[in-house]
């Protein structure tokens, strides 16, 4: 980044609670969060609050990470695994204002990371936490709509439903036609959205050193994988799940272990192949690029 | 070389000092003051605090005037800073019938105890521009503008309860607190008093066409607007430490009771039964698109079949809340770069492996 592109810093405004919820707001949510915790893939109801941004917009994750959030973390957010997109320079501005913690786009540096659709490329640790954004935390929702119905199919763990829709899949087209939000199987009990992460970034979700937590807002639950738990994409035994391959490597760092993004470089059809996540790229980059 | 999508947060500073200035317009004309909002887009105020879920006149003007007059936006606003305020406690449960009273209509009789009070209504005006408006005039002046006395009316509900022809509705046994939906999540089956909660908080477009629909041959309820009734009602809070009520203030209600028929079961007579509306402010048509829907809603309960989209819980209290619905429509334009990148890959995929059949069967024909 040229330095003349570092954003202002942001104070921290003192009219605002830290992290923004009321601290018996956060209570709740953080019970939440432990019970998500000790019941792995279990989507948690909790009372999720009209947060200053748009339901849908990741109030979710904010609400999740105001609760977690402590004066000595230092955060990241990414949105498409990029730290700057407006989505993410938004929430993370949020965070600046109201907890004044310290930022980072390192993935290695940060504590705590918020995320919306990707997995950082690079490993996460022991200690830290992602928080991820999820829009519809119910992975069975485009196939039963009632809520009513997909507690129950919860609670017998009764996933055929899904099976028989990946089963049509190959029916029709030789392969499963799902490429983001992959359904998987969280510690061989519960079926969990990933959120719309793409399915390369699936097998990062397990046995993953890091606390995994997710925050639905506009669907008012909470579900966490715990670190070192497995986390399975559901497949079938002659047809063994994959994540997807580009035949070119990044066109910026080289990669070849990446999920590149397409950019379209002209109205000719010409294109390029980048890193979606910008940390990762930059740091395979000599330093004067 | 590629810059994408850098510079993202300068992007948005320049995009909050543009939004003010258009939010101002012209500074050469006047600014609108609070007080204008709470006075003369008074409608829109009620609309606000009901939907915002904070009755606070001043608060709700502030929102529209941010909001440059979107009013799902000014409700957002309002929302937003109510959800962080303590809970301090309960007040008793409103007595509308010593409601103080502006307007008071009933459908169902020509004339009751209290008699019809037309009010201030747009209903019998032409709908006739007014350019006398667009040139400021001097103030028109009511032949009577002060709430009628705080005598009881009674509601045209508890009339026909008296002889019994309508469901009575008491309090549960205990009288237990009724869920807060500010506090808890919505659950399913979700009972009356929550899902009142909702659709007191609902968006008046939606409850607008659900309540419609009823009246279009999905869920047919027969309605008729036993009272439509607006005005005063007393806050009553009854601390601990005193042991009785004192009052706190008024509030500004429109209640709708809508009477419906019920042809009666084996355990009970023919009868009528009740949808409910209530709204802050002056707010006929969604206290009246609410009591359609909250009878709608009563299938269960009542034994008829849920078959319509306004009689099923999941899908109108789901869908009934303006910022959940604004936000999640809305967030289609956040950046899905990745998961089209997924997309992309797949249908890529998909068409090449189509061509390749094609052309196979091409070489074996």
């Amino acid at each position: 980044m040229n330095p003349t592109d570092l954003p202002a810093a942001v104070e921290r405004d003192a009219n605002f609670n830290f992290g923004y919820l009321d601290e018996r707001t956060k209570r709740m949510i953080r019970r939440a969060i432990l019970k998500a915790v000790a019941i792995p893939g279990y989507q948690v109801p909790f009372g999720s609050r009209e947060m200053p941004l748009p339901y849908g917009w990741g109030t979710g994750g904010i609400q999740v990470t105001a609760s977690v959030i402590g004066p000595q973390d230092v955060l990241k957010v990414i949105d498409q695994g990029a730290d700057d997109t407006v989505n993410a320079v938004s929430i993370r501005r949020f965070f600046q204002r109201t907890t004044g913690v310290a930022v980072t786009e390192r993935t290695v540096e940060a504590t705590l990371i918020q995320t919306r659709h990707r997995i950082p490329e690079t490993p996460l640790a022991e200690g830290q936490v992602i928080v991820y954004q999820v829009p519809v935390p119910e992975p069975l929702q485009r196939l039963e709509p009632r809520e009513t119905e997909t507690r129950r199919m919860h609670g017998l763990a009764e996933y055929g439903l899904m099976h028989v829709k990946l089963y049509e899949d190959i029916a029709r087209y030789g392969h499963v036609a799902t490429t983001y939000d992959y359904p998987v199987m969280v510690d061989g009990r519960y079926l969990m959205a990933p959120s719309p992460i793409p399915k390369f970034d699936n097998p990062k979700l397990h046995m993953n050193p890091a606390l995994q937590l997710f925050g639905a807002g506009r669907e008012k639950r909470i579900y966490a994988v715990p670190p070192w738990t497995s986390v399975e994409s559901l497949a079938f035994e002659d047809h063994p799940f994959e994540v997807q391959r580009w035949s070119q490597p990044c066109a910026l760092c080289g990669s070849t272990q990446s999920f590149l993004d397409e950019v379209i470089v002209d109205d000719r059809g010409g294109r390029m192949f980048v890193c979606s996540d910008t940390d990762w790229c930059r740091q395979r980059r000599p330093a004067d690029a | 070389m590629y810059v994408a999508v850098k510079g993202g947060e300068r992007a948005i500073l320049n995009s909050y000092a543009l939004l003010g200035e258009v939010r101002r317009g012209d500074p050469a004309l006047p600014e609108l003051s609070l007080e204008q909002i709470r006075e003369q887009l008074r409608l829109a105020v009620d609309r606000v605090m009901c939907e915002g879920s904070v009755y606070d006149p001043e608060l709700a003007a502030l929102a529209i005037k941010q909001a440059a007059g979107d009013l799902v936006e000014a409700i957002f606003l309002l929302r937003a800073y109510r959800a962080t305020l303590p809970r301090l406690g309960y007040t008793l449960p409103l007595d509308t019938a010593h409601m103080r009273l502006w307007r008071r209509v009933s459908a169902t009789f020509k004339d009751l105890p209290g008699g019809q009070l037309l009010g201030s209504t747009y209903d019998y005006t032409q709908r006739l521009l007014d350019f006398s408006l667009a040139a400021a005039g001097e103030a028109p002046v009511a032949a009577q503008a002060a709430p009628a006395a705080a005598e009881a009316v009674p509601r045209v509900v508890d009339l026909l309860g008296d002889e019994g022809l309508i469901e009575a509705h008491v309090p549960a046994a205990g009288d237990p607190e009724p869920r807060d939906l500010t506090r808890e999540p919505l659950t399913f089956p979700a009972e009356r008093a929550v899902r009142l909660q909702n659709l007191a908080r609902g968006d008046e477009g939606f409850l607008l066409a659900m309540g419609y629909s009823t009246q279009r041959g999905y869920s047919h309820s027969h309605p008729f607007a036993g009272e439509i009734r607006h005005g005063l009602a007393e806050v009553e809070i009854e601390p601990e430490e005193l042991g009785f009520a004192i009052s706190i203030g008024d509030l500004e209600l429109t209640e709708c009771q809508m009477v419906n028929q019920f042809a009666g079961s084996k355990t009970q007579p023919p009868q009528f039964t009740r949808g409910y509306g209530l709204a802050f402010g002056a707010s006929e048509r969604k206290a009246m698109a609410m009591s359609l829907v909250d009878r709608a809603l009563r299938a269960g309960e009542l034994g008829e079949a849920a078959e319509s989209p306004a009689q099923m819980q999941e899908f109108v209290l789901s869908h009934s809340d303006s910022l959940e619905a604004s936000g999640f429509v809305q967030h289609l334009k956040l950046p899905h770069y990745v998961d089209f990148q997924a997309e992309l890959e797949l249908v890529r995929r998909m068409r090449a492996g189509l061509q390749a059949a094609g052309e196979e069967e091409e070489r074996a024909a």
